[in-house]
């Protein structure tokens, strides 16, 4: 499994409900389902992913999950998981909005854009950068959003969404290594896995 | 031979509601007694819990599958769903399918003796609903001693009937899988329908819908089952199909015989339907499929369909199909979500418009194998 996946499946408690969004082959919900018990569904676009995951014997929604969350009834699940996908989403502040919503906590992740290397690229090459992470031409990259570790945080704070965890890891897109990058993680960090929950101050408090 | 044929299957009847325990139909009406021809295929174990029932589209019958004698050569309406070692595993479920109430294939409906005068029913047999079927249906799978299916399986006005199990007898309902269908009739689909009954009822041989022992409204039925065959079909398979073929000529004929391949093949089907089908039974099978409106069965009142069910769905929809289209599945699997339910839903890309459900579809019978394995494989990890 993906090593980003391995460490959101770290923070899952077991039992729990969890909503995958693009969950692709249900690699993720499997693990979950097998390992923790925890009740699965997913949502996918592709018709032959959505396929895989009846297959496996996970609940998936064929659809796009930024139209699909709307429909669920609030705290319907313990944790919805949103990987190496928020760069590509058009209104990623309604989307968290709703998330947090029908959902208690929320488990996002994203190639960090402020990766040193990707940092050098813009700096002597004078190219938008392109990197293993994010592989694609400006005309063609669905990623329309870039986001950094630090704009995250302050993303956070301005919406007062809490922070509940917070990993910097160093791997590659589909690798399954990798490890964890406690120092200077905005420069050295490719991707940011975060925690999330309702309100800031009333966690704090 | 057939390989269908190895698979006997017998057409049974069951009757029940004898006066004065007579079916209590939505309209409030009284039917009885009432019968219901069935098949059923596979062995029920022990415990009764590998029950899958199977039902029909607006002019389907029992015999969904397997034959009626080594002979026999006309296979089942599903026999690529339904078997040993097929999707509907027959080796693994008790596979149970009737024909539904209003029907014409065995079970009681207006081509039926009316007992109080000894004469066919016609239009004095009440309007059944969709709930009335399911009702109906129910009462069967009570004298069968089964408490609770495994699955409720189903297309198109099939679907509709999934959909009425699931809310009228929850807990009878373990899953359930409507394809090609929707949570309510929608106006274009009640206006084809209309379209249709108006072909049969002027015909002059409809007389009033007392026809039986005379001359049938055979030109009626016919135009009717036309009008659903381009329904059940879209404008690309129509144009893969056919195209502009002309039948037999090289040329336009300029006259007015089915000069293209597309009207021959609708004439065609009209004509063979007329074969086997009852133009009353129509009538009152299109009127139920109007009526259909899963709110009606909300306990909740409307999107309240499903509150407290448990039941598990697999909701299937296919790209091409206009007379339900994706939207309405998703309709529905909205207001599944809503409930809290377990739902999975796979819209198929597929050329072949609303008929798609019933051809041979690698995706959809892996679809539904794999969803009935997990929920069989769920049920038997429970005990």
């Amino acid at each position: 499994m993906r090593f980003d996946l391995q460490i959101i499946a770290s923070w899952i408690e077991p039992g729990s409900r969890v909503l995958d969004l693009g969950c692709g082959e249900g690699e993720l919900l499997q693990y979950l389902k097998e390992q923790k018990r925890v009740k699965a569904t997913g949502i996918e676009k592709d018709e032959a992913e959505v396929a895989v995951c009846i297959a496996k014997g996970i609940s998936v929604l064929q659809g796009d999950f930024n139209l699909e969350v709307a429909d669920y009834p609030p705290d319907s699940f313990d944790y919805i998981v949103i990987s190496q996908t928020l760069q590509q989403v058009y209104e990623p502040v309604v989307l968290i909005d709703t998330l947090l919503a029908i959902g208690k906590k929320v488990i996002v992740s994203f190639p960090n854009f402020s990766y040193w290397r990707i940092r050098l690229q813009l700096l002597f090459a004078g190219y938008a950068p392109k990197s293993k992470e994010l592989p694609y031409e400006w005309y063609n990259t669905p990623n329309i959003r870039v986001i950094t570790l630090r704009d995250f945080r302050n993303f956070a704070r301005e919406k007062e969404i809490a922070i509940l965890k917070e990993v910097a890891i160093n791997t590659h897109r589909q690798q399954e290594t990798g490890n964890i990058v406690t120092f200077l993680p905005n420069l050295r960090a490719t991707y940011g896995i975060f925690l999330i929950g309702r309100d800031g101050r009333e966690e704090a408090g | 031979m057939n390989p269908a044929c190895l698979n006997l299957v017998e057409k049974q009847f069951f009757t029940f509601g004898e006066p004065p325990h007579e079916l209590v139909l939505e309209s409030g009406e009284r039917l009885g007694p009432v019968t219901l021809a069935y098949e059923t295929l596979g062995t029920l174990t022990p415990d009764k819990s590998n029950a899958i029932l199977v039902v029909h589209a607006l002019t389907g019958d029992s015999h969904v599958a397997g034959c009626y004698t080594t002979e026999d050569a006309r296979p089942g309406w599903w026999e690529i769903m339904v078997g040993p070692g097929k999707a509907i595993d027959t080796e693994r479920y008790f596979v149970i399918c009737a024909n539904v109430l209003g029907g014409c294939m065995g079970s009681t409906g207006p081509s039926s003796l009316n007992p109080a005068t000894g004469k066919p029913y016609g239009v004095s047999f009440p309007l059944v609903t969709i709930g009335d079927m399911v009702t109906a249906q129910k009462a069967l799978i009570d004298h069968l001693g089964i408490s609770r299916l495994l699955a409720v399986v189903g297309g198109s006005v099939g679907g509709m009937q999934v959909l009425a199990w699931c809310a009228r007898y929850p807990e009878m309902v373990r899953a359930a899988i409507p394809l090609a269908t929707t949570p309510r009739h929608s106006a274009q689909s009640i206006a084809f329908n209309e379209v249709a009954r108006q072909a049969i009822m002027a015909d002059p041989h409809w007389q009033g819908g007392d026809y039986y022992g005379q001359a049938k409204p055979d030109l009626g039925l016919a135009v009717a089952r036309m009008i659903g065959h381009i329904t059940y079909l879209s404008s690309e398979s129509m144009r893969q199909k056919f195209g502009r073929q002309l039948k037999s000529r090289d040329a336009l004929s300029f006259h007015f015989d089915a000069g293209f391949e597309v009207e021959s093949y609708l004439r065609y089907q009209g004509n063979k339907f007329v074969e086997r089908f009852d133009a009353n039974s129509f009538l009152y099978l299109t009127k139920a499929a109007d009526y259909f409106d899963l709110d009606d069965y909300a306990a909740g009142g409307p999107g309240g369909a499903f509150k407290g069910s448990r039941t598990s769905f697999l909701v299937v929809a296919f790209t091409s199909d206009w007379l339900y289209p994706t939207e309405q599945s998703r309709a529905l699997v909205q207001v599944l979500k809503r409930n809290g339910l377990d739902v999975s839903f796979c819209e198929i890309q597929s050329d072949w418009g609303h008929d798609a459900f019933l051809l041979p579809n690698e995706r959809l019978h892996a679809l539904v194998a794999a969803f009935l394995s997990r929920i069989f494989r769920e049920e038997s990890s429970d005990v």
